[in-house]
């Protein structure tokens, strides 16, 4: 427990030092806005529409087939930090997993998820 | 009781002012490399050499006018400039810089928590450091912010798979996902780079990817996105930016080293501790040197191509990786290689 405390400490740390850099550039700093300044910037140019808008669908496939990877690759992270001690029932095991791993990005790969368009 | 606590305190204080030092001086160096592999001089009016240009950089940011667009989300814009020092901040919790010491009759340990998901936690706040540019990119309520927001979380994902698992490697040889066991496990000269050579390049190439460093700074593309997630920014918030970057690199060159280069070992590092600290330095300095001269020599990646790059090849690769090791692992318990011979 000890050196969890000891990381809740430096997340304190962590978070009085951003936050005192940005109350200090809000103090030192000069405060003149004006409507122009505070308009959003693109290169000189009348922003045109609106910015939050739906957008290109490929980044949600992505973070789609992230989500199913990343839960499928944190499975195998118990699985090696007990590697040494399990010895060949485990291979088989993982070579069955990762061969679950690879058929899933390929399935993915052949459906055009992987392709960017 | 009380001793335990001054020793935390003073550690948490010395690494935090070694980072920020060491972020200040990294843009100095960065600078002063990249002006002379580009047969340019670079920043060296401000003091000697131009050391004293980070504090003028600075101390001008400070004085700085901080600038909120009226279109924003403010309070996920002032949030994220936050968020983006945070994660990479505390990753360099669980780095070991340097063997015990023993100092008032104290054994001081030269890290900060050794807790045994260490990588586990740096992983996981490596991906928190991807929220930072989100919410920076969609509460500037700008387009340029926006596409740069959005293709830096679409990369960091992409690459973290492969960053995952060519980590996975090092963990089943070592059996523990605590640096510091890594690192005592590397002892005389046994390095990890040795024999997980693949496994450090894919770790190397999703290195440069997380910290959005070139050739992967398709967040930042100046010449086609002004300043990608940052653009709305000015003053101290953007100044906070570069220090969550700069902090990151630095950050995961220690865990590079930790994993695949021995971390703070050396010859008579055991012996005198503080050259194992040396060590330590050294080895990341290479790696921020690495950093700079990639930066100097690649050209940017095409946004598919990247994409590519992280799941058709990596992702792939650091899977195969891991399949070897487990055989490689069985076959060296089992006496495999001793049956053949």
């Amino acid at each position: 427990m000890r050196e969890y405390a000891v990381l809740g400490a430096f997340l304190l740390v962590g978070i009085v030092l951003p936050a005192a850099v940005v109350i200090g550039g809000w103090l030192l700093g000069p405060k003149r806005a004006n409507p122009v300044k505070n308009s959003t910037y693109e290169c000189g140019l009348e922003t045109v529409g609106e910015t939050w808008i739906q957008f290109k669908v490929q980044y949600y496939v992505y973070a789609l087939i992230f989500v199913i990877f990343d839960i499928e690759v944190v499975y195998l992270y118990p699985w090696a930090v007990a590697y040494n001690r399990l010895g060949l029932f485990a291979l088989v095991e993982a070579l069955i997993f990762a061969g679950i791993l690879v058929a899933g990005l390929f399935y993915a790969w052949r459906k055009g998820a992987l392709a960017w368009f | 009781m009380l001793a335990d606590f001054i020793e935390t305190i003073v550690k948490i204080l010395v690494v935090v002012v070694v980072l920020l030092t060491g972020f200040a001086y990294m843009t100095w160096f960065e600078r002063r490399v990249i002006a002379r592999l580009q047969v340019r001089i670079g920043p060296n009016r401000v003091g000697p050499e131009g050391l004293l240009q980070p504090l003028a950089d600075g101390v001008k940011l400070f004085f700085k006018e901080d600038i909120i667009p009226a279109e924003a989300d403010k309070a996920l814009y002032l949030l994220a400039p936050m968020l983006a020092v945070v994660p990479s901040l505390l990753a360099a919790a669980v780095l070991p810089f340097g063997p015990d010491v023993t100092l008032f009759g104290r054994t001081i340990h030269l890290y900060i928590a050794d807790i045994n998901i260490a990588l586990l936690y740096f992983l996981g706040l490596g991906s928190l450091g991807v929220y930072s540019v989100v919410l920076a990119g969609w509460a500037s309520n700008n387009k340029y912010a926006l596409l740069g927001g959005l293709r830096a979380s679409a990369q960091m994902i992409s690459y973290e798979l492969a960053m995952g698992l060519s980590v996975l490697a090092v963990v089943m040889l070592t059996g523990s996902f605590s640096l510091v066991d890594i690192v005592e496990a590397q002892a005389g000269g046994r390095w990890f780079v040795l024999m997980q050579p693949l496994a450090f390049i894919i770790f190397v190439i999703t290195m440069l990817a997380e910290t959005k460093r070139a050739p992967f700074d398709l967040p930042e593309a100046e010449q086609e996105l002004v300043a990608g997630f940052h653009t709305e920014y000015s003053g101290m918030k953007f100044a906070l930016f570069y220090m969550g970057e700069y902090i990151g690199m630095i950050v995961i060159s220690g865990v590079a080293v930790s994993l695949f280069l021995g971390g703070w070992q050396g010859p008579f590092a055991e012996q005198i501790p503080l050259l194992g600290v040396l060590y330590f330095f050294l080895k990341v300095a290479v790696f921020m040197f690495f950093f700079v001269w990639m930066r100097a020599t690649l050209p940017r990646l095409r946004y598919d191509r990247l994409m590519q790059l992280g799941w058709k090849v990596l992702l792939p690769l650091s899977l195969a990786n891991v399949v070897v090791t487990a055989l490689a692992v069985v076959a060296r318990d089992t006496g495999f290689f001793g049956l053949l011979g």
